[in-house]
């Protein structure tokens, strides 16, 4: 996949949530969100503890029902199908806290990304190009890991689907920060292979710098989506709707 | 030497061992040790669903007792050869795999585990509802001239071992083969956590229906084979004390592990036998020595090597 030559407004939505509504049992949780991810953007979702951030991730990867509204990847709807099926669209999704197959190995751990999509060695050659700190520690069992390289294994893991969308649940939470330039990197050349990525963040900081879009969500709905140009002349409104 | 190739050579030189064990052991022990063959190998189906997908099921025995009561009815009433009654035993659990597979397979965790227990309890009933043709309780015994198969009679002592060995080798290196495959992957992606294994892309549900019905036709293979190889078909073998074999002898030889299912029954068949040379009370020192290998060795004996010695053990 090679970066697009267009200006990022002027490319079409690759991953498009359209007004979903998600509830957990009688507890609605999404009162419609809406949403666009563009090939080779970085479009963050702020919000504070409980806004519905991580349910917009989760409904995406297919693991929550909607109630209302769908979800299109290139046009296709894909909200409805089964959840398994979501990540051989290629939508590489790295959930919050990591979630690593602690018991096996780091090559284990890559090994079974592989195969839903039957990538071979080339994409896990890709992949550990990218992680050379991983390549070294193959035959390690994963939760003998320090935070970062299990963060980096994670994210190793999803991007063996080659996908065409990347989803990050709060990808720099508790490490150190050589270890969250280095995740910041990693996510920065993704969206220059031309990767559309979707990044939850609480950390307005790590956010700024990387994001091309900024996407608020407050009690399940979203707020409004800027610029982070705009938003880093603008302050303010980080303060309005974040409390910070 | 990669660790496909080593644990290649591992298993060829366990099945040569044993091999070579017929030629030394007493006529007492080599009879023992076609018995945990072939009961290995029903370990090794359990062991395919239980330390490798992660399902704990007690109702095994109803897959167990399906390949046993298939082949059996099939030569006593029906009057087939051996191999053929042996096929329809398989046939026979293959279909109550299927079945209770996808029935089952609508429950998780403990549901599963009591849906598995009540499909087994039913199996059994079923038996004894119907004992005009199975002889209830008692069981039947199958004849001496009924358990020929390619004109080798099967109830003579070395016929049998090397039987029983030629079966348990095709199973555990077929084992060995299928947990290093894709499946056998997508499977151990299953037990460690399922969720993760769907948002990865792996259709979770059929991998387990899988599981159950290989695990269950294993489970068959030994029965009918038991049937075959010891001449006796008995209502015993589709109760929940066959359903809880197979889960201790997992646990304790190593679950997800290929040699431990062999060295779990090994392990509990010498225990109860010595046992009960020195005591009545062989239970007792049965129970005692389990509680032991429970508290200093929780991964069983195969496990614990692989986690503190050996890290290549398949």
């Amino acid at each position: 996949m090679r970066p697009s030559r267009l200006p990022i407004w002027g490319r079409p939505p690759m991953l498009k949530v359209d007004g979903i509504q998600v509830a957990y049992g009688k507890v609605q949780a999404l009162f419609g969100v809406t949403l666009e991810v563009k090939p080779g953007e970085i479009l963050c979702l702020l919000g504070r503890n409980g806004a519905g951030k991580t349910t917009v991730m989760k409904s995406i990867m297919g693991l929550l029902p909607l109630t209302g509204g769908a979800i299109f990847l290139n046009g296709e709807v894909i909200s409805g199908i089964p959840a398994h099926e979501i990540p051989r669209k290629r939508i590489g999704y790295v959930p919050q806290g990591r979630r690593l197959f602690p018991e096996l190995t780091v090559s284990e751990n890559i090994e079974i990304g592989l195969l839903p999509c039957k990538s071979g060695s080339d994409t896990r050659d890709w992949v550990l190009e990218m992680f050379p700190r991983l390549r070294e520690r193959l035959n390690q069992q994963a939760h003998t890991l320090s935070g970062g390289e299990q963060q980096m294994l994670a994210m190793a893991r999803a991007l063996c689907l080659h996908p065409q969308v990347l989803l990050l649940d709060e990808p720099t939470e508790g490490l150190q920060p050589s270890m969250i330039e280095l995740i910041r990197q990693v996510t920065v050349n993704m969206k220059n292979e031309g990767l559309g990525v979707l990044l939850v963040e609480q950390r307005v900081d790590a956010v700024l710098s990387v994001a091309d879009q900024v996407a608020f969500i407050e009690h399940g709905q979203n707020l409004e989506s800027l610029s982070a140009e705009e938003l880093r002349g603008d302050p303010d409104k980080i303060h309005r709707y974040l409390g910070v | 030497m990669t660790r496909e190739q080593k644990s290649l050579w591992l298993h060829a030189a366990v099945v040569l061992v044993l091999g070579a064990l017929y030629f030394v052991l007493p006529e007492y022990h080599a009879g023992n040790l076609a018995r945990i063959m072939v009961l290995a190998v029903y370990a090794m189906g359990y062991n395919l669903l239980f330390g490798y997908t992660g399902l704990l099921s007690l109702g095994h025995a109803m897959f167990f007792a399906a390949g046993m009561y298939g082949f059996g009815l099939a030569v006593n009433h029906g009057g087939l050869p051996a191999g053929a009654a042996v096929l329809i035993g398989i046939a026979a659990t293959l279909v109550v795999s299927v079945v209770v597979g996808f029935l089952a397979l609508r429950t998780r965790d403990v549901a599963f585990m009591i849906v598995m227990l009540m499909f087994a309890q039913t199996g059994y009933l079923i038996i004894l509802y119907f004992g005009e043709f199975t002889r209830g309780d008692e069981g039947f015994v199958v004849q001496q001239a009924q358990r020929g198969l390619f004109g080798f009679d099967l109830s003579a002592q070395g016929i049998r071992y090397w039987a029983a060995l030629i079966l348990f080798s095709a199973c555990l290196l077929g084992i060995a083969k299928g947990v290093n495959s894709r499946f056998g992957k997508a499977l151990v992606a299953v037990r460690e956590n399922e969720e993760r294994a769907r948002m990865l892309g792996y259709d979770t549900h059929r991998l387990k229906f899988l599981a159950v019905v290989l695990s269950g036709v294993l489970s068959g293979a030994a029965g009918a084979a038991y049937g075959l190889l010891f001449g006796y078909i008995g209502s015993t073998f589709a109760t929940v004390q066959y359903s809880i074999f197979p889960l201790l002898w997992v646990l304790l030889g190593g679950a997800g592990t290929t040699l431990g299912p062999f060295v779990g029954v090994l392990f509990m068949f010498y225990l109860i036998d010595l046992s009960s040379f020195l005591t009545d009370a062989y239970m007792f020192i049965a129970g005692i020595a389990l509680l032991l290998l429970t508290m200093f060795a929780p991964k069983g004996i195969v496990g614990q090597i692989r986690a503190s010695r050996v890290p290549w053990l398949p």
